[in-house]
């Protein structure tokens, strides 16, 4: 069974057939403005210059905290916010681009998003068959109503919600959590979708459903479906993606192959994240290597040097005023850090 | 329809205020609407000596010029209760589409709406209507109906529109966008059903000051005396001096009338908050929490 | 018996709702020794929650304490007359609520809160509160010249520290603490616990801790308790229990956390869903999501009896106990 290729050594994903089924950002930039003013209006800088790309079949986890920019990113492949600068392309066209042929229901067939509360993203009036309904009326529009009926309750048995039959006159407040995130789910592959943007999305769930909707969206992987996997969690980020980025205040500051970059991280906010996780079985035999309580710093567009700066145990006087340059830690590892070998640069043009 | 039945049961089942006030407005308008079968005399005939107390042939007596009372009260009921009732609902309508748009739109249209509706919200709205009334002259009802609808909708779209904020950063509207949805059809059917119960207040609220805005701008003589209504029945009973005179059920009577169905009306709105915010029932489980606890207190030597 | 703070006798607590009668809490015993800190993991609707505002006796309606006894040092708590029960109330035993932003109050400074709760229970000047607040936010990582700030105007973190202040103020022999870290950034909560660890170590409060994240529990407490819709299923020291975990549940729950370190396989978590309160089925509570189910499982419910070879360590499990 091909997931297991996923769980050993992370080797890749056999090729799709399809030879599309890629999305590519490159040096994203999204500016939010901080207060109503007419002119000179500030705006704080949450995504800067960040590069990733999406592969059909494939995962790719943004791990970050809260105000990291990581939802960002994934609001902006669906449109909900407008960059400031940088592109972001489906199969090579311009997401932002209407003239390019990615209309909203062009592109709402292309790519979906599932939340992280399983209770508000569902609207508590309508039925199961309702929610999985829409998305078929509106990008199915061929086939018969007995045929919706008949997909509907396919889906629904794919993602694991049996019987089907009854689950779709049921509302979402008879569901549990962990049944709504997989209609969540449902909902989201109806459209035909090749790229789930997942926000979260077990965050919000008991502990022992988690997995559960980890391994349904490992299996949907199998089926050829590209996921964008948004979490604070980066044990679980490792666990089901192939690549792992990790984003500081908009700011991509590691990334690469999940294993490389969670075993060997090089970057000090990550080696700080993996730190701070619990595991059990693993005695804490030193304090926290964070330098104590500075508060996350407000980017804006004039903001210079590494947002890492104020906390950092390397920090050094360069860190403040420019940003450091690319290094390749390994095969697919990278990292922004001055404190890395400097032998190990490479150019700053060069896109992973 | 059966999801209609479902609810009505959960909406009466312990729920007392709700039960009365929809029996005490139901009651009121099909008097009103039978007012032509129940009442055997014509509302303006005169059919017997002015003031004539409450007896057997007139069952609430009569008017200084000799009128039934009873059949100008059921009569003019007609038309008090449908202003109140069209009032409420161009208010609704409008309090409906601005609020709703306001919240969804945001941005310039949000600003814009808003700053209407502040204006309208600060205007004095009972000197607005007199100044208006005396304006255009003497108002007959339809008149009143319009002059109301159109100054009362401030209120209730600000509620609107930050309900409508509430429900539009929901996950369910944003995956409704990321769905393809077309922004009308995400207004009409993901936001607009979740806003029924306070839509539904709204209404009700508007319907019991409209029906006394409509009461008030008649007696003071702004409206159509020779149209009957509650308000213009109290009207004629003013310049009549009943009161003084004893003639008490001229007055009482369509006063009464007024206080019946405003009270109903506010009855049904109690009954509504108590659905929308469970915490407020008084009926079924605590009832039963509070004999449990009883018990257990007495166990313990508290009680 | 000496060095018991708490002993939690045969405790159930039940909400009272129109579709029938929940039993949040079923027959629950287990006690905290002074200076020990005991954690209680669970998912949600397990009760945990329940039994923590029950120690100081929060419920309000729809829920009722209909059995048991909760015995802080020899007196039961819910025996107290509302006069000794205020005293009891931080004095004795405080709490830590999971969402700090719901825990202050938004309208008054940080340091009023302080205050308010210091004159609440002793007859001291106002300056000597304001000084005695003060060191109490510098026993917590924050600096005293915060004491004008108002609770949106520090960070998550921040407001945590504070609540955490709030409990400590009047030096309780115990602190509960319901899923202090669970809203907050995973660096946030090293920091958190860190500073936990250090005033416990200083202080020498009992903590009863819950959370739902057993790897956060195995850093700080002594014994852990497992509960599942409402029954207490597993409890032993903290290094037995993590090492080995016998209740179908507590194995279920280890086996829900990927590990950043450990080797990458295919975890399956636990199949089904929580159990609906309202629907209790005939014997084990946890039949319809265990492997080991047999047919005893389904005539009676398992009770918490102490493993033969490790009796610090009770199983409520009939293919483990046999009983």
């Amino acid at each position: 069974m091909s997931q297991s290729q996923h769980f050993e050594g992370g080797t890749q994903s056999p090729e799709p057939a399809d030879s599309f089924g890629v999305i590519e950002v490159n040096d994203l930039v999204i500016d939010f403005p901080i207060d109503a003013a007419l002119l000179n209006r500030r705006y704080l800088r949450a995504v800067n210059h960040v590069s990733f790309k999406l592969v059909a079949g494939q995962a790719l986890a943004i791990v970050g905290e809260s105000g990291s920019g990581k939802s960002t990113c994934a609001r902006a492949l669906t449109r909900l916010y407008k960059p400031a600068s940088g592109s972001l392309r489906l199969d090579g066209l311009d997401i932002n681009d209407p003239t390019q042929g990615l209309s909203r229901i062009e592109l709402a067939r292309q790519i979906q998003m599932i939340f992280q509360d399983p209770f508000s993203s569902l609207n508590p009036i309508h039925t199961v068959g309702h929610h999985l309904h829409r998305p078929f009326k509106l990008h199915r529009p061929e086939l018969s109503e007995g045929e919706f009926t008949d997909k509907i309750h396919e889906t629904l048995a794919r993602v694991g919600l049996s019987p089907p039959e009854l689950i779709a006159n049921k509302y979402p407040h008879e569901l549990s959590g962990g049944q709504r995130q997989r209609l969540a789910i449902a909902r989201a592959i109806s459209t035909g979708a090749r790229f789930i943007l997942a926000d979260e999305p077990i965050s919000m769930l008991d502990v022992s459903i988690r997995l559960g909707i980890l391994n349904l969206m490992a299996d949907m992987k199998s089926d050829g479906i590209g996921f964008l996997y948004i979490t604070h969690d980066i044990a679980t980020a490792r666990y089901f993606a192939e690549e792992t980025a990790v984003m500081y205040v908009g700011h991509m500051v590691e990334w690469g192959d999940s294993d490389s970059v969670t075993q060997n991280p090089r970057h000090p906010y990550t080696q700080l994240l993996i730190d701070a996780v619990p595991e059990v079985g693993r005695a804490r035999t030193k304090k926290s290597v964070s330098r104590g309580k500075s508060q996350i710093p407000l980017w804006t567009a004039d903001s210079k040097g590494c947002p890492f700066a104020d906390r950092c145990p390397l920090v050094e006087d360069r860190c403040r005023t420019e940003m450091p340059s690319l290094t390749q830690v390994a095969n697919n590892h990278f990292a922004r850090c001055f404190a890395l070998d400097d032998s190990e640069k490479i150019d700053t043009k060069q896109v992973k | 329809m059966k999801v209609f039945f479902q609810f009505l049961k959960r909406f009466y089942k312990g729920n007392p205020a709700a039960v009365f006030g929809s029996l005490i407005v139901a009651s009121m308008i099909l008097l009103s609407a039978g007012a032509g079968f129940i009442a055997e005399n014509e509302p303006n005939k005169r059919v017997a000596r002015g003031h004539q107390p409450p007896s057997a042939e007139l069952l609430l007596g009569s008017t200084r010029a000799g009128k039934d009372v009873f059949s100008q009260v059921l009569h003019g009921g007609r038309i008090s209760l449908l202003v109140a009732f069209s009032a409420a609902l161009i208010t609704t309508v409008i309090a409906v589409c601005i609020g709703v748009s306001a919240g969804y739109f945001g941005g310039r249209v949000d600003e814009f709406l808003m700053a209407l509706t502040n204006v309208v919200l600060v205007f004095p709205q009972l000197p607005l209507l007199i100044i208006l009334a005396a304006f255009v002259g003497q108002v007959g009802p339809l008149m009143i109906a319009l002059i109301i609808g159109l100054s009362s909708w401030a209120w209730g779209a600000r509620v609107i529109r930050s309900q409508t904020l509430a429900i539009r950063n929901k996950e369910f509207v944003l995956a409704a966008e990321v769905m393809g949805e077309s922004r009308l059809r995400i207004i009409f059917v993901e936001i607009l059903p979740n806003l029924t119960s306070i839509v539904f207040g709204g209404a009700m609220g508007t319907c019991i000051y409209a029906l006394m805005a409509e009461a008030g701008l008649e007696f003071l003589g702004l409206g159509d005396p020779t149209i009957i209504t509650w308000g213009t029945m109290l009207f004629w009973a003013q310049s009549n001096s009943a009161f003084i005179v004893g003639a008490w059920w001229d007055i009482v009577i369509p006063g009464l009338a007024i206080a019946m169905v405003g009270g109903g009306l506010a009855l049904l709105n109690m009954s509504i908050d108590q659905i929308a915010n469970p915490k407020l029932r008084t009926g079924g489980y605590l009832k039963r929490w509070r004999e449990l606890k009883l018990a257990v207190d007495k166990k313990r030597g508290l009680a | 018996m000496s060095g018991v703070l708490l002993q939690i006798k045969n405790l159930c607590v039940d909400y009272v709702t129109d579709a029938g009668t929940a039993r949040a809490v079923n027959d629950v015993s287990f006690n905290i020794a002074a200076g020990e800190t005991i954690g209680l993991a669970g998912e949600s609707g397990c009760g945990k929650s329940t039994l923590a505002f029950a120690i100081t006796n929060l419920h309000s309606a729809p829920a009722l304490i209909s059995e048991g006894s909760i015995l802080f040092e020899g007196r039961d708590v819910l025996c107290m007359p509302d006069d000794e029960l205020r005293r009891f109330r931080w004095a004795e035993a405080s709490m830590v609520f999971q969402s700090a932003m719901n825990a202050l109050n938004p309208v008054i400074t940080i340091g009023e809160q302080l205050i308010d709760v210091i004159l609440a229970h002793n007859a001291v000047s106002y300056e000597e509160a304001y000084g005695r607040a003060e060191s109490s936010l510098e026993l917590v990582g924050i600096h005293p010249s915060r004491m004008q700030s108002y609770a949106h105007q520090l960070s998550g973190g921040m407001r945590q520290r504070v609540v955490i202040a709030i409990a400590l103020i009047l030096r309780p022999k115990l602190i509960v603490m319901d899923e202090p870290t669970t809203a907050l950034d995973v660096v946030v909560e090293r920091e958190i616990m860190d500073q936990l660890y250090e005033l416990k170590a200083e202080l020498g409060f009992a903590i009863l801790f819950i959370s739902h994240d057993l790897g956060l529990m195995g850093e700080i407490t002594d014994r852990i308790g497992v509960m599942y819709a409402g029954n207490l299923v597993e409890m032993g020291t903290t290094s037995g229990l993590l090492a080995s975990p016998q209740h179908p549940y507590t194995q279920g729950l280890l086996a829900s956390f990927p590990t950043i370190h450990g080797p990458k396989t295919r975890l399956e978590g636990i199949p089904g869903n929580p159990l609906n309160l309202l629907e209790i089925p005939e014997g084990c509570y946890f039949q319809d999501r265990c492997n080991k189910k047999t047919d005893e499982c389904l005539l009676r419910q398992p009770e918490l009896i102490p493993l033969q070879k490790q009796p610090s360590h009770q199983v409520a499990c009939v293919e483990v106990t046999g009983l």
